[in-house]
């Protein structure tokens, strides 16, 4: 039976150090919507959505009450929408209908983010996916609840670097067309090299279509737990360090399997994996920026922080494995800036860079998150950058991805105010030399050699 | 039959026990184990119950639950078992 010390633990856990169930989100199939009438497509989007999810936010809301967790976040993630239009959209216009009908739907049903505005052009565009991608600006300026995640690279097919030159313009586009909220729109955009099927995590959650009709994904957090384990470890070696990262990331992860378990049985629809990513909030005490402080580090940024980075994802994973029989989606530690309080403070006090980020996306699980850089930056620029990230994720067979934000009209040293889980960040320098010839070339890199396995 | 585990968190004070234990009893919840101590001034209580001959939906007793500790003083929560289970049982 369950002791004193044992519930206490849990609670304390819940109640002070910030644990609790990121996303419950349910990833809808649209593939059975598909019309060459784009009216029709709208409505059986909206009626599909409508009636999948029709229970998720109250099934959210009962098993949290009768367990004690909060569950922060319920939210939908659809199919890619460049083939769930393709057949009807003749234009970028016509998609932002089904952006505009994705909005609806997600407001019908209450989730807060909807996700799957999305195009994988890992090795070529169609005229759809280009099409959708044209529409980007004016779809996540026209809606609210709207993400958007595109792949251009994965490690079996290099990077399409058409699609890439064309992504940098299309962030600058959405950033002017979202100018009056600090270029918001772009905090729903992601730039993907290995996009998974299975990311409940916005924005960039999607259903793959590798994926069942519906499935249950589930994303747990809980920087504040680790950061307060590794308290009582301080100055010990790193075999105790590891242990101790292990078995908090284990009892994190139990509660998401739990949690999605539940959901799964009450809603009627599978359970398909859970994310085990450490995801911060600006909240106090929520910090993956902390934890890396915490193993070590006067602040994050400085010399060993990659190497710190590297071994707390690794123990995330390790832990979280025996947790739960299907782990998935992005599973490791969130980098974000923004939505980091440690990370915002790191960059305030010229501790940490745009470079040192990147240098530590090529051991965590995401990329360049929440990155707000001048809004006069070059689309060709944010292309480079795009095209860098994409590069690590294609060669280390890993996903990585861009989220950045030129903020229009503000410079290095201004400060951005996004709101809410999204937070605030401090603009940052980008390197002023230009990559214009390297961008403007045509094609594909090429897959490297290590994706030639057959 | 699952059970429900109560804890009682906070300030030590006469009666605490009482007031909890008198909830459970009019809403025919049965008390299958309890534990209790005072760490540094501070009453710690877990309770192991069985609510299934009570009318009451979880959600309206963990709610009246809470609202009994905000007059005594304490904090007490009303969760099913199987959080703990999952979190500290292989």
């Amino acid at each position: 039976m369950i002791n004193l010390f044992e519930a206490s633990e849990t609670n304390k856990m819940i109640s002070e150090e910030n644990l609790d169930v990121r996303t419950i989100t349910m990833g809808i199939s649209l593939l059975d919507c598909i019309d060459s009438n784009l009216d029709r497509v709208n409505a059986k989007v909206y009626d599909k959505i409508t009636t999948m999810a029709r229970n998720l936010v109250q099934t959210g809301e009962d098993i949290s009450r009768e367990y004690g967790i909060p569950i922060v976040n319920k939210r939908i993630s659809v199919t890619p929408i460049a083939l769930v239009g393709g057949a009807a959209c003749k234009s970028p216009e016509d998609f932002v209908t089904l952006a505009r009908t994705l909005d609806r739907a997600a407001h019908e049903v209450g989730v807060n983010f909807i996700g799957g505005y999305s195009a994988l052009v890992s090795k070529g565009m169609t005229q759809a996916d280009e099409y959708l991608i044209r529409s980007i600006p004016a779809a996540l300026a026209e809606t609210e609840c709207v993400c958007s995640s595109i792949n251009v690279g994965s490690t079996k097919t290099g990077i399409n670097m058409d699609a890439v030159k064309l992504m940098g313009e299309i962030v600058k586009q959405t950033a002017e067309n979202t100018k009056e909220q600090d270029s918001l729109g772009c905090a729903k955009l992601v730039i993907f090299c290995n996009a998974p099927d299975d990311n409940p995590f916005m924005a960039g959650a999607f259903h793959g279509v590798t994926e069942a009709d519906a499935i249950i994904n589930v994303g747990v957090s809980g920087p504040g737990v680790v950061k307060h384990a590794l308290t009582k470890v301080r100055g010990k070696n790193f075999e105790v360090l590891c242990e101790t990262i292990k078995k908090t990331a284990f009892k994190v992860t139990r509660v998401g399997q739990l949690v999605a378990q539940e959901a799964s049985r009450r809603l009627g629809v599978p359970f398909g994996i859970i994310d085990l990513s450490l995801a911060p909030t600006p909240a106090i005490g929520d910090s993956v920026a902390e934890i890396l402080e915490e193993i070590g580090l006067e602040s994050v940024g400085a010399p060993g922080t990659t190497a710190a980075l590297a071994l707390l994802n690794d123990q995330v994973k390790k832990g979280g494995v025996m947790a739960s029989s299907y782990v998935g989606g992005l599973s490791g530690a969130f980098i974000p800036v923004s939505e980091d309080q440690g990370m915002i403070d790191a960059v305030n006090a010229g501790a940490l860079t745009l470079e040192k980020l990147e240098a530590m996306t090529c051991v965590c699980s995401v990329g360049l998150d929440m990155i707000a850089i001048p809004g006069d930056t070059k689309p060709t620029t944010i292309a480079g950058i795009i095209a860098d990230e994409m590069a690590i994720g294609m060669i280390n067979q890993k996903t990585t991805a861009v989220r950045l934000i030129p903020v229009i009209g503000k410079g290095v040293g201004e400060t951005v105010e996004f709101g809410g889980l999204l937070g605030y960040a401090p603009i940052m320098p980008v390197n002023q030399f230009s990559c214009d010839a390297f961008i403007n070339r045509t094609g594909r890199i090429p897959a490297p050699v290590h994706s030639f396995k057959n | 039959m699952k059970k429900t585990i109560i804890t009682v968190v906070g300030k030590d004070t006469v009666g605490i026990i009482a007031k909890v234990c008198t909830y459970l009893a009019e809403n025919e919840v049965n008390i299958e184990d309890i534990s209790q101590t005072i760490v540094q001034g501070y009453f710690n209580m877990i309770l192991i119950t069985d609510t299934s001959r009570s009318n009451k939906e979880h959600g309206v007793m963990a709610e009246e639950l809470e609202k009994l500790g905000t007059q005594i003083g304490v904090t007490i929560r009303c969760q099913h078992e199987d959080i703990f289970n999952m979190m500290h049982r292989i």
